[in-house]
């Protein structure tokens, strides 16, 4: 690819002041997909990560040498409008994750409510082995408990196993695992997604329009997610497929088991992502150590620029002077600061990149660094949406509180971060909110709400 | 630009009325599960009884968010450059009284549009058929009364003026109270829609508008609406 090329010629000069600032960059995104088979797909070994981090790296500000952009900056000066660029990007950045995850919990909600397939139980995961179809409650809650004690282990086993790959160097079978995954998501569970709504809405569709509609879908999604398009498309596309892969949980998943994982998996991400030994953390620290990108197809960035594929060690370090390409909107937004981005986990361009990576070194804009939050987290936070609008007896309200106890999480999360300035895991405070408010809205505020509303009395 | 910071509180407004909310709901349930279930006047007083909680509740979280607001506005103050904060408090107020104002809309009012699609005939048990457009109509002027509310609310709290925020909480409770007494239309809906207007009026005032004002925008806008003219003339005194 041309672009490897380029980069990697130009990899010397700039390299120099610029890989100490790359190291001091803050952690890229740990993350991974828990591995999964659906009851229809029981051959391919489809098996994705879960992402349970999230990072933002700080604007960050040169050490004053940067003499070729002209502009001396002081260190002690820059503390001050450091925080102050934090705070304002904090907020900005809280609405760039607010919207895509409202986006992909309206998709789930929207598709549960209105598609008959998704609410319907047709058996089971065999990750979930045992049933809930047991006569007395001690007996059920004992299945979800097992069932969810069989699932974390699955995921622990399998994010391990990423992790012990990652560490021997097996990159790739990594890649070639994760685009068997995002296959699977893209072609497969489109599939029946469509087929499932086109039988809901009663529309006609003939098998050849079908197949190519499903095809230009898919290729252009594994284009965008693993190799190159547009910043909207690769989001919209990951949106989907999370939104996919949730509703292939809420459908699986047995209702109690469903509860219980969700609990689980919170406290899992919170230990795996802050415990020394945990695989996460891991994760994060070996990626850091070679100064590389993590898994950047599977984890959704709202970064102007984003990484496609996955690094080799050698072109990684060429990252800080080839990432200079912005977005017509991002230059137009700035307001002409000085401070140079380096981030080791821009290792790709698009295409203007290669033609000007020392030009655009000395081009002072500055760069809007997103944050960067795990699709899996995408995913669970969309478990719970949708349950909650399954399963709650038909009330938009449990549905509304849910979704509005997950933003709040998301934001103390994103505050967190931007206090502590390292990978977080952005599920533990989201779930427990969500899960305090789905059960305290079902069973309190539903009642009441609908003996008011029975009266016509507002409050 | 301040807009991004004016977004994000969006749902921390929201979840503190969702608090309340399920407080009060707590309250009302357990006092209806420590007494007569059979006693139908009984359950009704206590419904009373709840949604006057309820109120309270919103209007101390109204409160609590607030001091939480005045907080954090000192503290991107102090580090902004000029020493001044990004938004202000008026903004602020706004923003956080219309976001009451929509979480508490929605919620009462959601269900009953989803319960609109579906088949079904109005009233057929002898209830009113105008409970869908009263619905919407009330929940309008709810969700515009809380808009009114916390400018009103901030204000005072700002001016520690505590009348006006005695005044509030009556307003509210005395809204909340006619709502009881539905389905008789009109002693309900027109008098909570004098006390909404009224309650613009008032906002509109203490927001620091005033006729001069509204006569301003109208010849340079030259619009005949005058709600709208309301709001645009609403934004006239935050450039200042």
């Amino acid at each position: 690819m041309i672009t490897f090329m380029n980069n990697s010629d130009s990899e010397e000069e700039p390299c120099n002041e610029r890989t100490s600032l790359m190291s001091a960059e803050s952690p890229p995104v740990p993350s991974y997909q828990d591995g999964l088979q659906t009851a229809e797909a029981g051959e391919a070994q489809a098996h994705r990560k879960r992402r349970t981090g999230s990072s933002r790296s700080p604007n960050n500000i040169a050490d004053g040498d940067m003499s070729d952009s002209g502009v001396p900056v002081r260190e002690s000066a820059l503390e001050n409008e450091e925080e102050e660029l934090t705070l304002k990007y904090g907020a900005k950045h809280v609405i760039m994750l607010f919207v895509p995850v409202t986006l992909c919990m309206i998709v789930v909600v929207a598709t549960i409510k209105s598609v008959r397939f998704y609410t319907e139980k047709n058996g089971q995961l065999i990750y979930t082995p045992f049933s809930e179809d047991t006569p007395s409650v001690g007996q059920r809650l004992l299945n979800s408990v097992l069932n969810t004690i069989i699932m974390i282990s699955v995921i622990v086993v399998m994010t391990v196993f990423l992790v012990l790959l990652y560490k021997y160097r097996c990159y790739k079978f990594i890649h070639g695992w994760l685009i068997l995954s995002s296959l699977m998501l893209l072609f497969l569970f489109t599939y029946i997604y469509l087929g499932e709504v086109l039988k809901t809405y009663n529309v006609a569709m003939d098998y050849p329009t079908l197949f190519l509609v499903i095809w230009n879908f898919g290729a252009v999604g594994m284009i965008c997610i693993h190799w190159k398009g547009p910043l909207q498309l690769q989001q919209a596309y990951l949106i989907m497929i999370s939104a996919l892969m949730a509703l292939v949980f809420i459908k699986y998943l047995p209702e109690w088991s469903a509860w219980v994982i969700l609990g689980a998996i919170s406290i899992y991400d919170l230990m795996a992502v802050l415990c020394p030994k945990g695989p996460l953390r891991m994760l994060v620290e070996t990626a850091q150590e070679r100064n590389e990108p993590i898994f950047p197809a599977l984890i959704y960035s709202s970064a102007m620029m984003w990484t496609v594929g996955m690094a080799k060690p050698d072109t990684a370090a060429r990252g800080g002077a080839s990432q200079q390409t912005w977005d017509a909107a991002e230059d137009g937004r700035e307001n002409h600061r000085s401070p140079l981005h380096a981030d080791s986990q821009m290792s790709e361009t698009r295409s203007p990149g290669p033609t000007r990576p020392i030009t655009s070194f000395e081009e002072l804009e500055e760069e809007e660094r997103g944050v960067k939050l795990g699709l899996g987290d995408f995913i669970f936070y969309s478990v719970l949406v949708g349950k909650a609008a399954a399963t709650a007896s038909g009330d938009w309200n449990t549905t509304l509180a849910c979704f509005v106890a997950i933003l709040i999480g998301l934001c103390l999360t994103l505050l967190l971060l931007a206090v502590f300035k390292k990978a977080l895991p952005a599920l533990p405070i989201s779930i427990t909110f969500g899960l305090v408010f789905y059960f305290s809205t079902d069973n309190l505020v539903r009642p009441f709400m609908d003996t008011l509303a029975s009266h016509q009395l507002y409050i | 630009a301040p807009q991004p910071e004016l977004g994000v509180p969006l749902s921390p407004r929201a979840f503190f009325w969702l608090v309340s909310l399920l407080l009060a709901s707590l309250i009302w349930f357990v006092s209806v599960h420590l007494s007569d279930r059979e006693d139908a006047k009984l359950q009704y007083g206590l419904l009373v009884f709840g949604a006057a909680v309820s109120v309270l509740l919103q209007e101390a979280f109204r409160f609590a968010y607030f001091k939480l607001l005045k907080k954090a506005d000192e503290g991107l103050a102090t580090i902004s450059e000029d020493g001044r904060s990004p938004i202000s408090l008026r903004q602020m107020a706004y923003v956080s009284g219309l976001s009451f104002g929509i979480i508490s809309g929605v919620f009462s009012v959601i269900n009953i549009l989803a319960d609109s699609i579906g088949p079904g005939i109005v009233g057929i048990h002898g209830d009113s058929p105008y409970y869908f457009i009263t619905s919407a109509f009330l929940t309008m002027a709810l969700v515009l009364l809380h808009t009114f509310w916390g400018v009103i609310f901030f204000d005072a709290c700002e001016k520690r003026r505590y009348w006006c925020l005695g005044l509030v909480v009556a307003s509210h409770l005395l809204t909340s109270g006619l709502t009881f007494l539905n389905p008789r239309y009109e002693a309900s809906l027109v008098p909570i829609f004098i006390i909404t207007l009224c309650t613009g009026l008032w906002a509109f005032i203490t927001a620091g508008g005033s006729f001069h004002n509204v006569l301003k925008c109208l010849s340079c806008k030259q619009e005949d609406d005058s709600r709208v003219m309301m709001y645009s003339a609403l934004q006239v005194p935050f450039e200042d």
